[in-house]
């Protein structure tokens, strides 16, 4: 047994691979087959799974309902329907607003002075380690009607004479963008960096010795180059704002319900595991989806493990 | 063209930015040493000595902690002594046990060629690409169906019934982890020179020692930062640890997240602004190791 194993690589590759093979096949593999398999099944009375197959779970998510008002038998119902699309347009706004604001800065850092860079990198990481809960928790304080932000807003239009009412901002759609944005910002900056820095800066001179004003090099060189960290960082913040609940539920109270808040619910109050199961299977395939169409168009870096 | 140049388009946006990302963060500091005990205005600091009055009248208690009242309140708190502990031990036992496991199918995945390759790597990627809530609520659902079913064919009572806990947690972290650390030593063990192996076999040095003396020096500086990376998703985590901890096992991302949907009160902000300090303090003692790495002439 172990001469054979000292003799065959195979064997030794298997034996290597063998932990994280199956610690991943039981705790990611099995879970995402598993809950396909609850997703076709029913609720029984107390809470618990019967294992059937029906539709019904993904019917009903669809906006099949029987619960009409004008004592029709079936009518269109589309509250989750517009769960699924709200999410998706948040998902693509903050994914456009991170970029916007992640390419400046990561441009910043590469083009600073080498010795420079790593304490503007370092002043990224800050905050990026900073726990998540305690981030949305500090934009909760500069929001609310007492917050900072009024505050501050407050004593300028004291200054100017206006007359000036608390703006309401926690509990909006708004809120729950500014959160997502900031969240998610250092996991764009970080991955458009590493493919700015790797720019042989040759690159610019034989682009300004052909005569590029600095705007066509930006745009024939510099954009080009560094779109590997682009589609990185787009999936680093698309897929988690998909699926976050957390922002949502703390910024968005019960104004804005996203897919997230939808699955915690089903599993934690409402307690149906099968219509929740239903609901991540599909935010599941919407997720891939985009992935896949994205990462075909643009190419899959290996900056994705720099963040 | 000097590479350095950038426009004060881009200075405008940077610094915008960069007062974007500390806002917040200055702002949660400054409201922990709030004398005001609902934290819903800022009354102004804690005073040391004396007792004070403040806009609306009421009285502001001086506090032997002076302005760091909420931190004196925050250190007598057993609740978050129990969830820092709680993370601590779940954060070091899934970095161990993911770096060595994470490490050795790493070298799987670089080196040979075996039959279940293709299946271990692409398993690698699926932390990657699906949302955390969905493998949340799928580790959930296998825990309490494998649970459930165990506790009634085995007729298990009172503490020997099987629940979530530290230990489901645990495993859920290292699911996660696993995959980042394969994934950093692997581009790690893709830059590395056979020609050193090569050279202290044919010196006569055996696998194990060409392992121990040759290789695992030189892909320990991916090793460990793999380790780090995974360390801090583990202190990070919200979602698996949410839909994974039981009684007991609470972590203090989930008593955060507790306390914001009930009362919160300055002591919040005392623990966010401990937490941003250890964090500063390790990322710093990280760059000064790197800084240090790279000067090292080799």
């Amino acid at each position: 047994m172990l001469k054979r194993l000292r003799e065959s690589k195979s064997a030794q590759g298997t034996l290597l691979a063998l932990p994280t093979t199956v610690w991943l096949f039981v705790l990611l593999i099995i879970p995402l087959i598993l809950t396909a398999v609850v997703s076709f099944g029913r609720r029984s009375p107390d809470g618990n799974v019967i294992y059937t197959f029906t539709l019904d779970n993904y019917i009903r998510l669809f906006g099949y309902s029987t619960n009409c008002a004008n004592g029709q038998a079936a009518c269109f119902d589309p509250l989750y329907v517009n769960i699924l699309l709200r999410s998706l347009s948040l998902a693509f706004n903050t994914t456009v607003l991170v970029i916007s604001l992640a390419y400046p800065l990561a441009y910043f850092i590469a083009r600073s002075h080498p010795k420079q860079r790593n304490t503007y990198l370092f002043m990224v990481l800050i905050p990026l380690w900073t726990n998540f809960v305690i981030r949305v928790y500090a934009w909760m304080m500069l929001l609310r009607k007492e917050g900072a932000i009024n505050i501050i807003i407050g004593w300028v239009m004291n200054l100017l004479h206006i007359p000036f009412t608390p703006l309401e901002m926690l509990y909006t759609p708004g809120a729950v963008l500014v959160g997502m944005v900031y969240e998610f910002l250092p996991f764009m900056i970080l991955p458009i960096y590493t493919s700015l820095e790797k720019i042989d800066p040759s690159l610019y001179e034989a682009a300004a010795d052909l005569g590029a004003n600095s705007i066509k090099t930006f745009l024939r060189v510099t954009l080009p180059l560094s779109m590997p960290g682009v589609v990185a960082g787009t999936i680093l913040v698309f897929i988690p704002v998909m699926g976050t609940f957390i922002v949502s539920d703390i910024l968005g109270g019960r104004q804005v319900i996203l897919v997230g808040n939808l699955i915690q619910r089903q599993f934690l109050d409402a307690r149906d595991p099968t219509f929740g199961s239903a609901a991540s299977l599909i935010l599941m395939v919407m997720t891939l989806i985009v992935t896949y169409f994205y990462t075909r168009k643009f190419g899959f870096g290996e900056e994705i493990v720099v963040a | 063209m000097n590479p350095f140049r950038r426009s004060p388009f881009v200075i405008a946006a940077t610094v915008l930015v960069y007062i974007f990302l500390y806002a917040p963060i200055i702002g949660l500091i400054l409201y922990s040493f709030n004398a005001s005990r609902a934290n819903v205005t800022f009354e102004g600091f804690i005073p040391a000595f004396s007792d004070r009055v403040v806009m609306d009248g009421s009285l502001v208690k001086s506090s032997p902690c002076g302005p760091f009242h909420w931190y004196c309140e925050l250190s007598k708190n057993r609740d978050v002594a129990e969830a820092a502990g709680n993370t601590l031990t779940i954060a070091f036992t899934a970095t161990i046990i993911s770096t060595i496991i994470g490490t050795m199918a790493a070298l799987a995945l670089q080196r040979y060629n075996f039959k279940m390759k293709p299946f271990s790597q692409l398993s690698l990627y699926v932390p990657i690409v699906i949302p955390e809530i969905v493998m949340g609520i799928g580790i959930l659902t296998l825990f309490s169906q494998v649970f459930g079913w165990m506790n009634d064919t085995l007729h298990l009572v009172g503490s020997a019934r099987l629940s979530l806990g530290i230990m489901t947690v645990t495993a859920s972290h290292i699911a996660f982890m696993v995959p980042f650390v394969a994934l950093v030593v692997q581009a790690r063990l893709t830059g590395f020179d056979k020609s050193y192996e090569e050279a202290a076999m044919d010196l006569g040095a055996n696998e194990w020692t060409t392992f121990r003396r040759v290789t695992f020096p030189m892909i320990l500086p991916g090793v460990l930062s793999g380790a780090l990376l995974a360390f801090t998703l583990s202190l990070d985590d919200f979602v698996i640890t949410f839909f994974t901890n039981g009684p007991g096992s609470t972590t203090l991302p989930i008593y955060v997240y507790g306390l914001l949907r009930r009362i919160i009160t300055p002591q919040v902000n005392a623990l966010s602004t401990v937490w941003i300090m250890v964090v500063f303090l390790a990322v710093l003692a990280i760059q000064i190791l790197q800084n240090r790495e790279q000067k090292k002439p080799s």
